[in-house]
């Protein structure tokens, strides 16, 4: 693969020893991820505010730029060169620190996403690849307790509560929503589980035992985990002076604005990787080679995408307490009886123990 | 993984846990201590990795830096009247502490580098690839501990409810 | 090398700032705090032996499983016990609460 040969040549180049090729390697494919999580961003922004505009009928960002295409870029700018307030009495280390946790999390999930076929295209495809999704999704809770807390203030501190409040609560469904993929496809390796699914659209978890359930389970518990539009109590503009990142400006508003973006579009990806069968070609094997394979993996995510965008500009905001009661009320419930139908399912059509 | 990057990575993540740990036990704001507490678990959590144990290392994060972090943050947060007051934080037995920890860390290292010390010498890399079906055979296929199994979640009911009912508001 | 005494003296050593911590702390989530460091360093251990005595049989892996659950158990019951102790004394500094001392 190019990227171990170009690090053989720097590596011939510097005299460095042998082993330090597979650091370098690591080290490109690390800054190609993050390379691609910022301008996926940056993307996903633009078309946001285009899709926004077209269904609110007005027409979104037009002036920077040829038909408004820089304004994310300007954006990104204006909040690089802002003043970096920190208030007087908050605890200026864990202040510092509650952005780059939540930040990071986010783009670490991208080393087990599968963008096309073979080992090229994913990172690193870790056997354990659902649990470590899951496991560093759980980190981004303390970043934003911790955001709350070091703000040195009341509304931030709540703020920052109920959104940890929230983003517990909707782990245990999104959680029982990916075993279902998971005990379909006899695995935890994420390429292991689009491979279980290849063959043509109707080999596609989603339409699998319980068709469609599992998927809403998982979409709608995604959207509540990375605080996506209906459930965004936590840091909407007009819920608790924006709640736990009021008091930050600049680069750190940034870190947890591009988290946001970059958990929404994760979630897109793991929803085609479980449920739509991730790069595989809807037709079976027709253009199931190749770079096709990473514009099948787009297309699906980027469909996902506009959906979740659509739910965006459509549904009012979900106060806190009917945001418990679903979460723990119907959404348990109803993961815990998906699981056991597909559990079901899987012993007795495959004859193997889920 | 050779040699030399097998022992540097242990004795980087060896720091890291231990110094950590250190800062947990001494720092005087709380929710700094919480924050070295996450950096110990991250760093045993890459001790299992290093130990071919990357189940255990998925759940470790997950359990203890997703769930148990967070429970502890909550619990701070709401058994604190004054926003980072700086208290003295050790109490009249630390001297006893210290005793305690340095007797119980001497008795270890005589038994490991006494004459029972040598019974594992085993080192190098494992005679058997771990799968990560291994554990789950081992919790619930045959002859195995699924009854233990049955009682941790058992007690975990128990601990759930439990908890609700002690924290809950009087005025019920 | 490292051999499986490495491990054992790293969790001896995480083991005994555990114990330092639980004695000599005076919030009591911070008690609670240093007993989960004692939980990791048997969770190192356990982990330790399941890889070099007995790596076919993963018997270390599985203990510290149910190691993590009984830890996570444990904890919520003490945060809710000291949570109500705050409620009910508004203080958790362990050397004041002795309202059962003779």
């Amino acid at each position: 693969m190019t990227l171990t040969r170009i690090a053989q040549f720097i590596v011939g180049l510097l005299h460095l020893p042998q082993s330090a090729v597979d650091w370098l390697v690591a080290l490109f494919v690390a800054v190609i991820l993050l390379v691609f999580v910022l301008l996926s961003v940056l993307a996903i922004v633009y078309f946001l505010r285009k899709l926004l505009g077209k269904i609110q009928a007005r027409l979104g960002p037009t002036r920077t730029g040829w038909k408004g295409w820089a304004q994310t870029a300007a954006d990104a700018l204006k909040l690089c060169i802002k003043e970096d307030i920190i208030p007087t009495r908050a605890d200026r280390w864990i202040f510092t620190i509650a952005p780059i946790m939540v930040f990071v999390p986010a783009y670490m999930v991208y080393v087990v996403i599968p963008f096309g076929e073979g080992k090229h295209f994913v990172a690193k495809d870790l056997n354990i690849g659902i649990l470590y999704i899951i496991a560093i999704s759980s980190v981004n809770v303390i970043g934003i307790i911790l955001a709350g807390w070091a703000s040195d203030n009341k509304y931030s501190l709540l703020g920052g509560m109920r959104s940890a409040a929230q983003l517990i609560s909707y782990e245990v469904p999104q959680a029982l929503a990916i075993l279902g993929p998971v005990m379909l496809a006899g695995s935890l390796s994420t390429q292991e589980i689009v491979l279980a699914q290849s063959g043509g659209i109707r080999h596609w978890f989603v339409f699998q035992s319980l068709p469609i359930v599992g998927f809403v389970i998982f979409l709608v518990a995604s959207m509540a985990e990375v605080n996506h539009v209906p459930f965004d109590l936590p840091e909407g503009e007009s819920e608790l002076v924006s709640g736990f990142n009021v008091e930050y400006s600049g680069m750190k508003f940034a870190f947890f604005f591009l988290a946001e973006f970059a958990a929404s579009f994760t979630v897109c990806a793991l929803a085609t990787t479980l449920f739509f069968g991730g790069w595989t070609s809807p037709f079976g094997s027709f253009l199931n080679y190749g770079w096709w394979t990473v514009g099948w993996f787009f297309l699906k995510s980027c469909a996902l995408m506009f959906v979740l965008m659509w739910i965006r500009a459509t549904y009012p905001r979900v106060r806190v307490d009917q945001l418990m009661e679903f979460g723990w009320k119907l959404l348990i419930p109803l993961a815990l009886v998906n699981v056991a139908i597909i559990g079901l399912f899987v012993v007795l059509t495959t004859r193997r123990v889920p | 993984m050779n040699g030399f990057w097998e022992q540097f990575t242990f004795y980087a993540l060896a720091v890291l846990v231990l110094g950590s740990a250190l800062m947990v036990v001494t720092l005087r704001n709380i929710v700094h201590c919480a924050f070295f507490l996450i950096m110990a678990f991250l760093g045993v959590a890459g001790l299992f990795v290093l130990l071919y144990a990357e189940f255990i290392a998925g759940v470790q994060v997950l359990i203890y830096v997703g769930a148990i972090t967070v429970l502890i943050l909550f619990a701070i947060m709401l058994t604190q009247k004054v926003l980072g007051v700086r208290l003295k934080q050790n109490n009249t037995l630390s001297p006893l502490g210290v005793v305690a920890g340095v007797s119980f860390f001497a008795l270890v290292g005589a038994i490991t580098f006494g004459s029972a010390g040598n019974l594992f010498g085993v080192h190098g890399e494992p005679t058997i690839a771990p799968r990560i079906t291994t554990i789950a055979e081992s919790l619930l296929g045959n002859g195995s501990y699924v009854l233990p199994f049955e009682i941790a979640s058992l007690l975990l009911l128990v601990a759930m409810v439990g908890a609700i009912v002690i924290a809950r508001e009087k005025d019920q | 090398m490292i051999t499986v005494n490495h491990y054992v003296l790293l969790s001896a050593a995480l083991f005994a700032i555990g114990i330092y911590g639980v004695v000599a702390r005076r919030n009591a989530v911070g008690v609670l705090m240093c007993v989960e460091l004692m939980l990791n360093a048997v969770n190192i251990n356990m982990i330790a032996f399941a890889r070099y005595v007995t790596p076919a049989r993963v018997t270390g892996q599985v203990f510290a499983v149910f190691i993590i659950t009984v830890a996570a158990a444990e904890v919520a019951i003490g945060l809710a016990l000291v949570i109500n102790l705050y409620r009910n004394m508004n203080k958790i500094n362990v050397d004041e609460v002795n309202l059962m001392k003779w």
